[in-house]
C-alpha cells in the first residue's frame, strides 16, 4: 500500500486535490457553507501533506527526473501519462499545494456566495497547476496547462470586481492566444521525432532558424504568464478585479508556470535561440524590472500596486535565466518562491483591508496601525520583504540575481539594482501612506484588528518569508544538481553537426 | 442466388428501417394521441434493430453489393453506427419539445427515419447515381420537417429557402456528375478512379465537373463560399429540427466527400486540394468573425457550425490517411458537441417560449448550475479548450495539416480558434457571470436529463481518454481506403 503510494506520488498530488474539489462541489449548499469549508480545508491539507514526501524522499544528488511515472494514453499520437519532478519542479509544486491552503483558509467567512463552486474551483486549479509542473509530455503538459485557465476564468468572473468580465476575457483571450502557438511548435516537433516526450526533445537536433521559430513560439506561451514586458497589460487587470484567493493563485502560483516552463521547454528545447536571443529577453527583462517598477510608483490602488510589483520582480527571474550562469538562475528560482510567499502575503493583506472597508484605493486609508497593530507589524514586514531587505527571502533571490548579472555583464548588474532603490519607494511609500500618520476617516477608526484566523495565515508566511531569507539553503540544496545539469545541456550546441 | 442473399445482406439495415418507417406511418393512423409514446418507442426500437444488424452483419473487408453500385465496408458500418446513435439522441431530446408544439406525430418519426436512410444510402453509395438519391432522400425529409409546423411562417420561410438552395446545389452536384461520367464512361466510383488512372493527364472538362461536384458539396455542408442558407435556416427551422440539420447529416455528408473526392477523384487530388484549402481558410475566418456578432444563439451556432466545417477541411485537404481520419474524429466530436448543446437549449425552452437568444441564458448558474455546468463543457469543447473533446478534435486536424506542409495555415487557424474562443466564453459569461433575467423553472422529463447528462460529460470523458474513438475512426478510415 504504501509502495504503491510512494511509486504514483506525483499523481496523488495532482489528483487528490482535483477529486477533493469535485467533492466539494457535491456539498453546494449555501445556506450551510460550514460542511463545504471544511471538507475543503481538509481536501487542501491532505494534499499538501501528500506533497510532503517529494522533499522527504527527494534525492539531492540527482539533477534528473525523480518520482517518474510513464504510460501510455494515446496510442494514436504517441502520446503518454508521464510524470516526473526534478529539483526545480518540487520547489513549485510544494509552493502550489501549500498556497491552496492559504487560499482556503482566507476564504473562510470572506466569500459567502456559491461557497462551494468557489473551494472547488481552486482545489481543482492546484491539481493542474500542480500537473503542468509534473508533465513530462508535451501535450500531457498542454492539456494541464489550458485546463488551468477554465477554473481561473471562473473564478475572476463570478467573484470579481465591477469589471471583472473584461479582466477575466482579456485574461483567458492572452494566455490561450500564446499556448496555441506552443500547441502548434509541439505538433512540428512531434512530426519531426514522433514523440512527444520533453527528453526526446531535448536531443533533437535543430538548425538556428527553425529553433528561433520554436523559442518564439514558446516565447508567445510563457512571455505572457509570467507576464514579460510589453505583453503584461492582463495582469494589473486580472488582479485588480480578481477575489482575493485569485489574486493569490495568480501572483503566487500562475506568474510561476511561465518561468518554471521556461526552463523546462524553451531554453533546453531550443538552447542556441536562447543564446542568441538573450539580449533581447535580458533586455525586456531590464524593462520590466526599471520600467515597471517606476509604473508601480504612480498606482492609486493597492492591489494594482502590488500587480505590477510582481511583474517587475518576475523580471528578476528571467533576468536571471538568460545570464546562463549558476547564481543567476539558482537565484532565479529563489526569487520564485520568495515572490510566491511574499507576493501571496501582500495580496491577502490587501484583502484583509479590503474585506473591512470595502475599499483598495490608497487614500482610502491612513493610520491604519493606530487601529490595528498587529495587521501593521505584519504587513510592515512583508513590504521590506517585497523591497528586499535583507533577512527576508525577497533579499536572497534579489542578491544572488544581482551577483550572477555581474559576472556576466555590470551594466546588467547596475540597471537590475535599481530595483531595490524603487522596489523600497513604491512598497514602502503606500505602507506610510495606508498604515501611518493620523487616522485618516471613520472608516479607519472603526477597523477591528486581525482576527485568529487571518492571524494564523499571515503569521505562517510571515514564518516562511523569514526562515527563506536566513536560512535558504534547504532550496538551493535542492536545485542545485539540476541547475548544473540544466546549465551543461545549455551550454552544448544543438546545431546539426556540419553548420 | 448467392449475390442477392449478399446483396440483401449488406442493406439489411436500410431495408429494416425503411419497413420500420412505413411501419410508424401505418401505426400512427391507428393511435390515440395519448398512446403516441409507442411511436416513439417504435422509433427507438428501428434504430436499436439497425444498429443491432449493422454490428452483427460486420465484416473487415469491402464488400460491393447491387452490381458494385453498394458498398460495405468498415467506414460506412461505423458511420451507420454513429447516425443511428446520434440520430437516437435527437428523438431523446426532442420528444418533450414537439409535444408542447403540436408536432408529436408519427410524421415527425417516419420523416426523422427517412432521412436517416437517406444518410445510410449515402454512407454506402459506390454509384454517384446511388449517393445521390441517398442526399435527395435526406434532403427532402429535411425539407418536410423544417416545415412541419405548418402554421409557423418563419420555419415556413427558412424550408423555402432551404429547399430552393438545397435544390440548386443538387443541381450542380449532379451537373458536375454528369461531366465526370462523360469523360470516364461510368458512374461507379471504383471504374471512375481505374478510368482516370489509364488516362494520362487531366482534361478540362473534369476540372470542371470537380469544381461543380466541390461546390455542390460546400454547399451541402456549409462551407464558404456556399454558406448563405445556414444561419437562415438555423435560426427560422424549430429547434428540434436545427438540432437534426446541424448534426447527424454531417457523418453522411463526410462519407459523401470521402467517395466523391478520396475515392472517385484521387488522381485529382491536387486540384481539389487546392479548393478545400480556399474553402477551409474562408469558412474559419467568416464563422468565427461573424459569430461574434450574433445576438440570436441559434445563429451563433450555425457560424460555429461553418468554422467546425472549416477545421474539418482542413483534415481533408491534407489528403492523407491521417487527415481523413482526424477529419472524421472531428466530425464525430462536433455531431457530440452539437447534440449536447442543442439539448441543452431544447431543455431551456418551453410551451410558448423558444429559448433562442444568447440573453436567454443569463444566470443559468443561479437557475440551474448542473445545466449551467453542462453548457460549460459544451462550451469549452467547442472553443477547443482541453481536457474536453472538441481539444483533441482541433489537435488531430492541425497535426494532419501540419504533417501535409501547411505550417502557416495551421498557425493562421490557431489564431482564428482564438477569436472563436471569445463567442464562447461570452456564453459562459452569460451563464455564470449575469444575473437571471427569467425565473421560470427548467422542466424535462427524467430520460432526457440523464441522457444528456451523459452526453455532456462524454465530452469530458472522452477528453481525458480519446483513445478509443480515435482507434474507432482510424479503423474505419484504414479499413475502407487503401
Amino acid at each position: 500500500m504504501l509502495e504503491y503510494f510512494f511509486q504514483h506520488i506525483l499523481s496523488f498530488a495532482i489528483w487528490l486535490p482535483v477529486a477533493a474539489g469535485v467533492a466539494v462541489l457535491f456539498t453546494a449548499n449555501d445556506s450551510k457553507p460550514n460542511a463545504t469549508r471544511w471538507l475543503a480545508l481538509i481536501g487542501s491539507i491532505a494534499s499538501f501533506l501528500v506533497t510532503i514526501p517529494l522533499y522527504t524522499h527527494f534525492n539531492f544528488a540527482d539533477g534528473g527526473f525523480q518520482f517518474q511515472e510513464r504510460f501510455l494514453w494515446i496510442a494514436t499520437f504517441n502520446i503518454h501519462y508521464h510524470l516526473g519532478a526534478d529539483g526545480i519542479a518540487v520547489p513549485l509544486i510544494l509552493l502550489t499545494s501549500f498556497t491552496t491552503v492559504i487560499v482556503v483558509l482566507s476564504a473562510w467567512e470572506v466569500i459567502e456566495k456559491r461557497v462551494a463552486q468557489y473551494m472547488a474551483s481552486f482545489l481543482i486549479m492546484s491539481g493542474l497547476m500542480i500537473g503542468v509542473f509534473s508533465a513530462l509530455d508535451a501535450i500531457f503538459y498542454y492539456v494541464f496547462w489550458e485546463a488551468m485557465l477554465i477554473p481561473m476564468f471562473l473564478v475572476i468572473g463570478i467573484w470579481g470586481g465591477p469589471n471583472r468580465v473584461y479582466a477575466t476575457v482579456k485574461f483567458f483571450l492572452y494566455t490561450l492566444l500564446g499556448s496555441l502557438l506552443m500547441l502548434v511548435a509541439f505538433i512540428y516537433m512531434y512530426h519531426q521525432t514522433g514523440s512527444f516526450a520533453i527528453t526526446d526533445y531535448y536531443q533533437m537536433p535543430m538548425p538556428l532558424n527553425v529553433q528561433v521559430l520554436i523559442f518564439l513560439a514558446f516565447f508567445a506561451a510563457f512571455a505572457v504568464k509570467i507576464p514579460m514586458w510589453p505583453v503584461h497589460t492582463w495582469l494589473p487587470d486580472a488582479h485588480v478585479e480578481a477575489p482575493t484567493g485569485g489574486s493569490v493563485v495568480l501572483a503566487a502560483i500562475a506568474l510561476k508556470l511561465g518561468g518554471y516552463s521556461f526552463l523546462r521547454f524553451a531554453m533546453p528545447i531550443a538552447p542556441d535561440a536562447a543564446h542568441y536571443l538573450s539580449h533581447f529577453m535580458i533586455a525586456l527583462s531590464l524593462i520590466a524590472i526599471v520600467y515597471i517598477a517606476l509604473v508601480a510608483l504612480v498606482q492609486k490602488d493597492m492591489k494594482k500596486l502590488i500587480a505590477y510589483s510582481s511583474i517587475s520582480h518576475m523580471g528578476f527571474v528571467t533576468l536571471g535565466f538568460f545570464i546562463f550562469n549558476n547564481l543567476g538562475l539558482e537565484g532565479a528560482i529563489v526569487q520564485m518562491v520568495s515572490h510566491g510567499f511574499i507576493s501571496a502575503a501582500m495580496f491577502l493583506c490587501v484583502g484583509v483591508l479590503y474585506d473591512r472597508v470595502h475599499s483598495r484605493q490608497i487614500e482610502a486609508y491612513g493610520g491604519v496601525a493606530n487601529t490595528m497593530p498587529a495587521f501593521a507589524a505584519f504587513a510592515v514586514l512583508f513590504a521590506m520583504a517585497n523591497s528586499g531587505l535583507p533577512g527576508t527571502s525577497g533579499f536572497v533571490g534579489e542578491f544572488m540575481v544581482i551577483l550572477g548579472a555581474i559576472q556576466a555583464n555590470f551594466w546588467y548588474a547596475f540597471l537590475a539594482s535599481f530595483t531595490l532603490i524603487f522596489g523600497a519607494a513604491y512598497t514602502l511609500w503606500m505602507v506610510k501612506r495606508v498604515f501611518y500618520g493620523e487616522v485618516a476617516n471613520e472608516n479607519v477608526a472603526a477597523l477591528k484588528d486581525l482576527n485568529k484566523r487571518e492571524f494564523l495565515i499571515l503569521a505562517i508566511l510571515a514564518v516562511l518569508v523569514l526562515a527563506l531569507g536566513i536560512y535558504p539553503q534547504p532550496l538551493t540544496e535542492m536545485t542545485n544538481a539540476t541547475v548544473t545539469q540544466l546549465l551543461s545541456h545549455l551550454a552544448h550546441s544543438k546545431l546539426p553537426a556540419g553548420l | 442466388m448467392e449475390n442477392i442473399r449478399y446483396d440483401l445482406i449488406s442493406a439489411l439495415p436500410e431495408m429494416i428501417l425503411l419497413g420500420m418507417a412505413m411501419l410508424v406511418l401505418i401505426a400512427d393512423l391507428f393511435l390515440k394521441q395519448s398512446n403516441r409514446i409507442a411511436i416513439y418507442g417504435l422509433s427507438q426500437f428501428a434504430l436499436l434493430m439497425a444498429a443491432y444488424v449493422t454490428f452483427t452483419t460486420h465484416a473487415p473487408g469491402v464488400g460491393y453489393a447491387f452490381s458494385g453500385t453498394f458498398v460495405d465496408d468498415a467506414m460506412s458500418d461505423v458511420l451507420k453506427l454513429m447516425i443511428y446513435f446520434g440520430t437516437s439522441l435527437i428523438f431523446v431530446y426532442t420528444r418533450q419539445y414537439i409535444q408542447l408544439r403540436d408536432m408529436y406525430r408519427g410524421e415527425f418519426y417516419a420523416l426523422v427515419l427517412f432521412s436517416v436512410v437517406g444518410m445510410m444510402i449515402m454512407v454506402s453509395g459506390q454509384s454517384m447515381l446511388t449517393l445521390y438519391i441517398g442526399l435527395e432522400l435526406l434532403s427532402l425529409s429535411l425539407y418536410a420537417l423544417v416545415a412541419l409546423d405548418r402554421d409557423n411562417a418563419r420555419a415556413t420561410e427558412a424550408a423555402m429557402k432551404y429547399f430552393v438552395l438545397g435544390a440548386l446545389a443538387s443541381g450542380m452536384l449532379l451537373y458536375g456528375m454528369s461531366m465526370v461520367y462523360g469523360m470516364t464512361g461510368s458512374l461507379n466510383i471504383s471504374d471512375i478512379n481505374h478510368a482516370l488512372m489509364n488516362s494520362p493527364g487531366v482534361h478540362s472538362v473534369m476540372i470542371l465537373g470537380l469544381v461543380f461536384i466541390v461546390a455542390g458539396l460546400a454547399f451541402k455542408l456549409g462551407a464558404v463560399p456556399f454558406q448563405m442558407w445556414v444561419p437562415d435556416v438555423y435560426e427560422g427551422s424549430p429547434t428540434a429540427m436545427t438540432m437534426l440539420i446541424s448534426s447527424v447529416p454531417k457523418l453522411a455528408a463526410f462519407a459523401f466527400v470521402i467517395r466523391l473526392l478520396v475515392q472517385a477523384l484521387p488522381t485529382m487530388a491536387a486540384d481539389w486540394q487546392q479548393m478545400l484549402v480556399i474553402m477551409a481558410v474562408l469558412s474559419i475566418i467568416i464563422g468565427n468573425v461573424t459569430a461574434i456578432a450574433q445576438t440570436n444563439l441559434k445563429r451563433m451556432l450555425a457560424y460555429s457550425t461553418i468554422s467546425h466545417i472549416g477545421f474539418v477541411l482542413f483534415g481533408f485537404m491534407s489528403a492523407s490517411i491521417n487527415g481523413f481520419t482526424s477529419a472524421l474524429f472531428y466530425i464525430a466530436s462536433y455531431v457530440l458537441m452539437t447534440l449536447a448543446g442543442f439539448g441543452i437549449i431544447l431543455m431551456l425552452s418551453r410551451k410558448g417560449f423558444e429559448a433562442e437568444k444568447l440573453d436567454d441564458l443569463k444566470g443559468l448558474n443561479q437557475r440551474s448550475p448542473w445545466s449551467a455546468f453542462l453548457m460549460l463543457i459544451v462550451m469549452f469543447s467547442m472553443a477547443g479548450v482541453p481536457p474536453t473533446l472538441g481539444f483533441y478534435a482541433k489537435f488531430a486536424v492541425l497535426q494532419a495539416a501540419l504533417q501535409a506542409g501547411f505550417l502557416w495555415l495551421v498557425v493562421f487557424a490557431v489564431l482564428m480558434a482564438v477569436i472563436g474562443a471569445f463567442y464562447y466564453l461570452r456564453v459562459i459569461k452569460m451563464m455564470y457571470f449575469d444575473e437571471p433575467q427569467d425565473q421560470h423553472l427548467i422542466q424535462a422529463p427524467m430520460d432526457m436529463r440523464v441522457v444528456l447528462s451523459i452526453n455532456a460529460f462524454a465530452l469530458l470523458v472522452i477528453g481525458l481518454m480519446p483513445q478509443g474513438l480515435m482507434s474507432l475512426c482510424g479503423y474505419a478510415i484504414a479499413r475502407s481506403l487503401n
